[in-house]
């Protein structure tokens, strides 16, 4: 079989499982940038509470393996009564266990802001909240957004384990096609590309465009 | 001199007029470092007071503890008759909360060395963030303050362009338009031209002098330009080891100075160049 007819017999769940992924990769991210905000934030509380709550979280999901964590919260919540959909809980895993990273680099670029800025907002009156949201934030948006593309080509990479909870994704997919076909060359060749192709031409360019355009809110383009 | 126990310290200021800013046994120190020793300073209404004196003397700290950048280690910093690091509480003085800073913080306002511009925002919104997000000032009545004081630093045909997009005189002096815009009643100056060329010093000491000379604003400023400093003050003080060591106004100072200190310092000065 040529490999334009094994795309031909294949090709449909190939690219449905590649929807899948991409839908996965978005979803989980916006639930890591979601998540990483609020526990980089609480890791600079001045409440202990609050910081130990973030520091718990952060130690855990980058301190064990994601593919225990996605068990966990697949075959082992459902016992304490929290029983999510699998594609639910795929996206769940990736987007928290990534969240803890990205908190890290919330943090740090906070930290990196000039502290000049900080003086500045405070000589203005304004509230620490408004300080953090109006002044601080912005600016440490730009700094943290290179980290961020290699966040996200990595949680691209993570989505390839939900595939072990049966979730048809990319890998999901291909697995299945190999194990009626054995095309191992074809069908991980394929995947393999698939991958390449999304993190090099739509990850890390929409994220040099985020970049330009930050920039250029900066007066800096 | 322990000046920690504030218990006798008055709950305001008297006086008329009662000074505007009154530094009373204010003590700041880093751990056994004391940078301001017991400071007395009274500052009136409309008088513009410089403050002068050989790096480590303690002078960026007296305005950076105004501002509240620092907290105090005794004494009592009052404004505008009022306790600004303190509160009183069962007619006792207190450490203030933050709502009680906030409250009279809103009567200061500082420029600093290195301007601090909002780096994500153009000139004319620099100036309307204040107003707009602190004061509550509807974007049409920012934006007409904003513009006005723009015009009258010289900046308003830069009004659009972000920080980066200008030179260290035009980002100061839009600096300047940003405190004013919060309508002070005194206004801190901290070094403001020393991170400048030699060649824009001229634009932002002329910004201050058209203050000095239009506005009834108090103002404190530290500055190493002596020139500027005697033609536009109206009292200068010479800090020297945490303690004001010599004061008066600056022909007194500057042309018949009594301390020894303050003539080697304003020698080494002239030397310099």
């Amino acid at each position: 079989m040529s490999y334009f007819e094994f795309l031909g017999l294949y090709g449909d769940r190939i690219i449905s499982g590649t929807l899948i992924t991409i839908g996965l990769t978005l979803l989980s991210a916006l639930l890591a940038v979601a998540i990483a905000l609020a526990a980089g934030l609480m890791r600079m509380s001045s409440n202990m509470a609050v910081r130990g709550v973030a520091t718990v979280y952060i130690e855990i999901f980058r301190g064990t393996s994601l593919l225990v964590q996605l068990y966990w919260i697949f075959f082992v919540l459902p016992l304490f009564g929290i029983t999510l959909e699998k594609f639910t809980a795929g996206f769940v895993a990736v987007g928290m266990n990534l969240g803890a990273y990205g908190a890290e680099l919330v943090r740090g670029a906070i930290l990196s802001v000039p502290k000049g800025q900080w003086e500045a907002g405070l000589a203005l009156n304004m509230s620490p909240a408004k300080r953090m949201r109006r002044v601080i934030l912005p600016q440490a948006v730009v700094l943290m957004l290179p980290s961020w593309g290699n966040l996200f080509i990595e949680l691209l990479k993570g989505t390839a384990l939900v595939s072990l909870i049966s979730v048809a994704d990319l890998m999901f997919q291909v697995k299945q096609i190999n194990g009626t076909t054995f095309l191992s060359v074809e069908t991980f060749g394929t995947a393999l590309i698939i991958y390449y192709v999304l993190a090099r031409f739509m990850i890390t360019p929409s994220m040099r465009w985020l970049e330009r355009f930050m920039m250029r809110k900066m007066g800096r383009a | 001199m322990d000046t920690k126990d504030v218990s006798d310290f008055p709950l305001a200021i008297e006086g008329d007029p009662a000074p505007m800013v009154s530094f009373r046994k204010v003590t700041k120190s880093y751990g056994n470092l004391t940078v301001l020793d017991a400071l007395d300073l009274d500052v009136a209404e409309g008088e513009m007071v410089t403050i002068i004196g050989p790096s480590g003397s303690g002078k960026t700290t007296v305005l950076r503890m105004l501002m509240t950048l620092e907290t105090i280690n005794g004494g009592v910093i009052y404004v505008d008759g009022k306790p600004l690091t303190h509160m009183e509480r069962g007619g006792k003085l207190v450490p203030a909360n933050d709502r009680h800073l906030r409250q009279i913080r809103s009567k200061i306002g500082m420029c600093f060395q290195h301007f601090n511009l909002f780096p994500h925002m153009t000139a004319l919104e620099n100036c309307m963030e204040g107003p707009v997000h602190v004061l509550g000032l509807t974007k049409q009545d920012a934006r007409e303050r904003s513009e006005e004081l723009l015009a009258m630093v010289g900046m308003a045909d830069k009004r659009d362009q972000h920080p980066s997009r200008l030179s260290g005189g035009q980002q100061q002096r839009v600096a300047i338009a940003r405190a004013l815009a919060m309508r002070p009643k005194v206004m801190l100056f901290d070094e403001v031209t020393s991170a400048l060329d030699p060649e824009v010093i001229g634009e932002v000491t002329n910004v201050i002098r058209t203050l000095v000379s239009e506005h009834n604003l108090t103002m404190l400023m530290v500055t190493h330009q002596m020139g500027f400093a005697r033609d536009i003050s109206d009292r200068i003080c010479f800090f020297y080891g945490g303690r004001i060591e010599e004061q008066g106004a600056p022909d007194e100072l500057f042309g018949n100075p009594q301390r020894e200190r303050t003539q080697q310092f304003l020698s080494a000065v002239k030397e310099a160049h």
